[in-house]
């Protein structure tokens, strides 16, 4: 363990040296040196009278917003003699568990490609560049032939891998014993009980106001909602990430959320955003991915079908195969236990100097990987604004929906929170449950893992991602999955099979998603 | 409790004898007695023609009032709207102020139309001012997107009248007349696509005035991407949003045939542009319906026997101002999803729940206003009476709020009811 003063050195020797990486902190001294021509500069006085300059232009709040946003990013620096992977994932059997699984999606990656003799990548002649970009706005329309292709994995092959996940260290007895855990995930992590999610979850419970909750019969809900408006035009107005942050766990009203979002994300949509998502967007045109395929197929099989998410479908094609480009993205592999794939220039084989990460932003998309950018396009209209938001939410959040670790929001401890929590407050449900081969997991995993997008209605969606940015944790989708259970109790008790459980739970798009999550964290005697 | 209802229908549909069924009414052929008929728009022009003379008795009800091409016919319409323009004009209403450009300010919802052959002259009047517009040329008495295509060139149309002229000798009588619109050419993109609202609004009388919106409109898609270019004139695909053209594009879809909900389309609005520009969206949408409704209500024949469901067809251009464009006497009751189906059986049943209340033998002595529980998914839109009783001064307070561009108070001034709360 470090000293509480040397890890926060530490820390800040690593903020220091992000930023001075970064845009703001050239702006920021072109900014204080033109200061210098300004009259209430003076030179006796230098360093106060610039600091007061830039907190009175507001470059302060800037920098302060960008030490927020790495603060929330990243992980606090590890004990200098510890191993760079601890900071990925501490415990040595998720390593190996996650490396076994990404072995797996490029096999299957590689046998596709040769399969259909195809390439990974290839430049695109000067005729298909020019058809490309012509059509850039309405890909949707091009029927191109992909029933070769299939997704790489889908969440219910993921389940698989994470249902056989064991700690070496643990005794692992296959007989039942008051030891294992009666559902799928078999491996001990630390997860929240309901005291403590009450404690976490505090501005939900049910003497705090929520929006979209209309419960006390004396107060109009107007009035809750007027003044929690005002509030948030302030908030706005301060441009503040934190106070932002503390201001979504209430919920956004409409109107206000895509700035609040951007503000949290500390997404600004510069001039130089623009232009380096216009670069992206070139990279996309010069050169065909095999990914390019798979996207194009995810997208057709999901939000093409979905009521809500149709319309946007070109949309979602200008987003993510820009995402595919985007090495910044590699960057969140820092903190994330996968490991970018490489691929390696032909006839170099193994030669680490002809590596390359593939896709470039070293992420291989899923059955559903789409449906993770399907609901900002009801906030964002620019594309470059929207790909922004995007790539923010998913390196600081929805990567860990698919990638093997111990972190309290990764996907195995999500897992174990919903079961743990099923099997405390509704033993009997969750009993009844696996009896009849349902195991609740199995219908609740698909939830999870697409943060339950194109499962709810977007409204109730939006604000559950609300408190996904408010307390820049998943683990209100395994209390929201919990919820769901709950709240279908009674018909659940009735199914006799995976089936009828499965049609039970099959419909998602009329739950009100607070009154659920008050009810089951804050209403029920525990 | 008197006997069950004798209901008739002419078209076929499963959502409408599915509701007729659940009522327990029973069944029967058109020449016996009958006390609920839901017919085609053909039908009733037999029912009420002079020659049968058919006389409907205290006890029956019929799905539209028989002059209801007052409104659902696209040149009848914009004929009732000129002429009631012109009547507020003439009295002095504030509701007929103009601008400096000497539009409306509050009656201008309809795109600038003409009838063909008839207002000709007028026409080349107006498409040489602007001579870059493009016009949409439109079959009176024809719906589900036929006989539509877009002309920008007067040579264009000189050629459709010697073409229908040399074709037929009729194609002067008024069946074959056209009207021709200004066509909308920056209507509001949502995803890069444009779209259509389809709203559904019942009236139960028109004098006075009682008329409901139906909660669950909805948006319909073109599944190509939308482009001004003229190159694109001919490409029905890109233009119309009509589900009976767009099922025959190679990208329809049958999970949800191009179809959005309103709330979907509150929310993009509401997140993209903010509240207020919404809400005034919505209100001005309330508005123009009451206003074509407000048009015709003097010249329809107000059987108290009738009730009619119409179908309202509203483009909003990319200033987000709402076009009235058509109103449809018998919208589309196939269902072309699994939602849709639900969406469609639920407007009958919502529907016959106004016009015969309780699912008993109609009588038209009845004062046709349901209490608030019995509209389901309607909302009142209008009502004169009640407009009336709660002061003359009421109605002048809607205008001057109207005049000065208050917002959100509109809809609350036709009596919407409040929000409704979960549980």
């Amino acid at each position: 363990m470090l000293g509480q003063d040397g890890g926060l050195s530490l820390t800040i020797a690593q903020l220091v040296q992000r930023l001075k990486a970064s845009g703001l902190h050239s702006q920021l001294e072109r900014q204080a040196r033109l200061s210098l021509h300004r009259p209430d500069i003076k030179l006796e006085s230098l360093k106060e009278d610039i600091k007061g300059f830039l907190k009175a232009s507001g470059w302060e709040k800037k920098l302060q917003n960008a030490v927020y946003s790495e603060l929330s990013v990243f992980p606090s620096p590890c004990h200098p003699s510890a191993p760079p992977e601890h900071i990925k994932e501490s415990l040595a059997y998720m390593r190996k568990a996650q490396g076994n699984w990404e072995k797996r999606i490029l096999k299957s990656l590689n046998s596709m490609c040769t399969e259909l003799g195809i390439p990974l990548a290839q430049k695109r002649s000067v005729n298909e560049q020019k058809e490309l970009l012509n059509k850039w706005n309405e890909m949707g329309t091009d029927e191109p032939d992909l029933s070769l292709f299939r997704p790489v994995y889908a969440p219910k092959d993921f389940l698989e891998v994470l249902m056989n996940l064991r700690n070496p260290n643990y005794e692992n007895s296959e007989q039942p014993s008051f030891r294992n855990h009666l559902g799928l995930i078999q491996v001990p992590l630390k997860v929240k009980d309901i005291p403590e999610l009450k404690e976490y979850f505090s501005e939900l419970d049910l003497n705090t106001g929520q929006l979209d909750i209309d419960d006390s019969a004396e107060v109009p809900p107007e009035l809750f909602e007027n003044e929690h408006v005002r509030i948030g035009q302030k908030v706005l107005a301060e441009q503040d990430s934190a106070a932002a942050q503390q201001y979504v766990r209430q919920g956004c009203p409409t109107s206000l959320r895509a700035e609040l979002w951007a503000l949290i994300l500390n997404v600004s949509n510069q001039p130089e955003d623009v232009l380096y998502y216009e670069q992206l967007k070139s990279n996309v045109i010069l050169h065909d991915l095999l990914v390019d395929s798979l996207i194009y197929k995810d997208v057709k099989l999901t939000a093409s079908n979905d009521d809500y998410y149709f319309v946007f479908e070109d949309y979602l094609y200008q987003v993510l195969l820009c995402f595919s480009r985007d090495t910044s993205v590699l960057q969140h592999f820092a903190y994330n236990s996968a490991i970018p794939p490489k691929s390696y220039i032909r006839g170099k084989l193994g030669m680490e100097e002809y590596a390359v990460f593939y896709p470039p932003n070293g992420v291989i998309p899923f059955h559903g990987f789409s449906m993770y950018v399907a609901p900002l396009c009801f906030l964002y209209h620019e594309p470059s604004k929207l790909y922004q938001i995007f790539r923010e939410i998913y390196v600081r959040y929805f990567f860990r929906l698919h990638s093997i670790s111990s972190h309290p929001s990764g996907i195995v401890s999500l897992c174990l929170l919903f079961e743990t929590l099923l099997q405390t407050h509704l033993p009997q449900l969750f009993y009844h449950l696996r009896e009849i081969g349902a195991q609740p997991l199995r219908i609740s995993f698909k939830w999870m893992v697409r943060a339950f997008s194109g499962y709810l209605a977007t409204d109730q969606l939006l604000l559950l991602w609300d408190r996904i940015l408010g307390y820049s944790s998943l683990e209100v989708l395994a209390v929201l999955a919990a919820a769901v259970f709950a709240f279908r109790a009674v018909n659940l008790m009735e199914a006799t099979s995976l089936a009828a459980a499965e049609a039970v739970l099959a419909d998602l798009s009329t739950l009100k998603v607070m009154p659920l999550l008050q009810i089951f964290l804050f209403a029920t005697g525990t | 409790m008197a006997g069950k209802v004798k209901w008739v229908t002419d078209i076929e549909k499963s959502v409408l004898i599915n509701n007729f069924e659940k009522r327990g009414w029973i069944q029967v052929s058109e020449n016996e007695d009958w006390n609920f008929y839901w017919m085609s728009v053909q039908t009733i022009r037999n029912v009420f023609s002079v020659e049968t003379g058919y006389r409907l008795s205290d006890d029956q009800i019929v799905n539209h009032f028989p002059n209801h091409y007052e409104l659902t016919r696209k040149d009848l319409m914009v004929k009732n709207i000129k002429r009631y323009r012109k009547e507020l004009e003439k009295e002095g209403s504030p509701l007929a102020e103009k601008d400096e450009n000497g539009k409306y300010l509050y009656l201008d919802f309809v795109p600038v139309t003409f009838m063909l052959p008839a207002d000709y002259n007028l026409f080349v009047e107006e498409f040489r001012k602007n001579p870059s517009s493009t016009w949409i040329m439109k079959p009176c008495g024809k719906a589900q997107g036929k006989g539509i295509f877009l002309i920008n060139k007067l040579s264009q149309i000189k050629k459709w009248s010697r073409d229908s002229k040399t074709s037929s000798f009729i194609s002067q009588s008024s069946k074959e007349a056209y009207v021709i619109s200004l066509y909308i050419n920056n209507p509001l993109l949502i995803g890069g696509k444009k779209f259509d609202l389809r709203l559904y609004v019942l009236v139960s009388t028109y004098r006075p005035l009682r008329c409901y919106m139906y909660k669950l409109g909805f948006c319909r898609f073109c599944t190509v991407k939308y482009t001004p270019s003229t190159s694109e004139l001919d490409n029905m695909f890109v233009h119309l949003t009509n589900v009976a053209i767009q099922k025959h594009g190679d990208d329809y879809n049958h999970i949800h045939g191009g179809k959005w909900t309103v709330s979907n389309l509150r929310l993009y609005l509401e997140s993209t542009r903010g509240k207020d520009v919404t809400s005034k969206l919505f209100d001005e949408i309330h508005w123009i319906i009451v206003q074509s409704l407000k048009a015709v209500a003097p010249v329809m024949n107000n059987d108290k026997h009738c009730f009619e469901c119409y179908g309202y067809d509203i483009i909003i251009d990319d200033k987000l101002k709402p076009w009235l464009i058509e109103v449809n006497a018998s919208p589309s009751l196939t269902s072309s999803t699994a939602n849709d189906r639900i969406l469609k059986y639920n407007l009958i049943n919502d529907t016959l729940n106004i016009a015969v209340p309780n699912g008993e033998i109609p009588d038209n002595k009845w004062n046709k206003s349901p209490p608030k529980e019995a509209l389901g998914n309607y909302e009142i839109l209008y009502d004169e009476e009640m407009a009336q009783s709660e002061g003359p001064d009421r109605d002048l307070r809607s205008r001057s709020g109207q005049s000065i561009g208050l917002k959100g108070n509109r809809a609350r001034d036709f009596g919407k009811p409040g929000p409704t709360t979960w549980k």
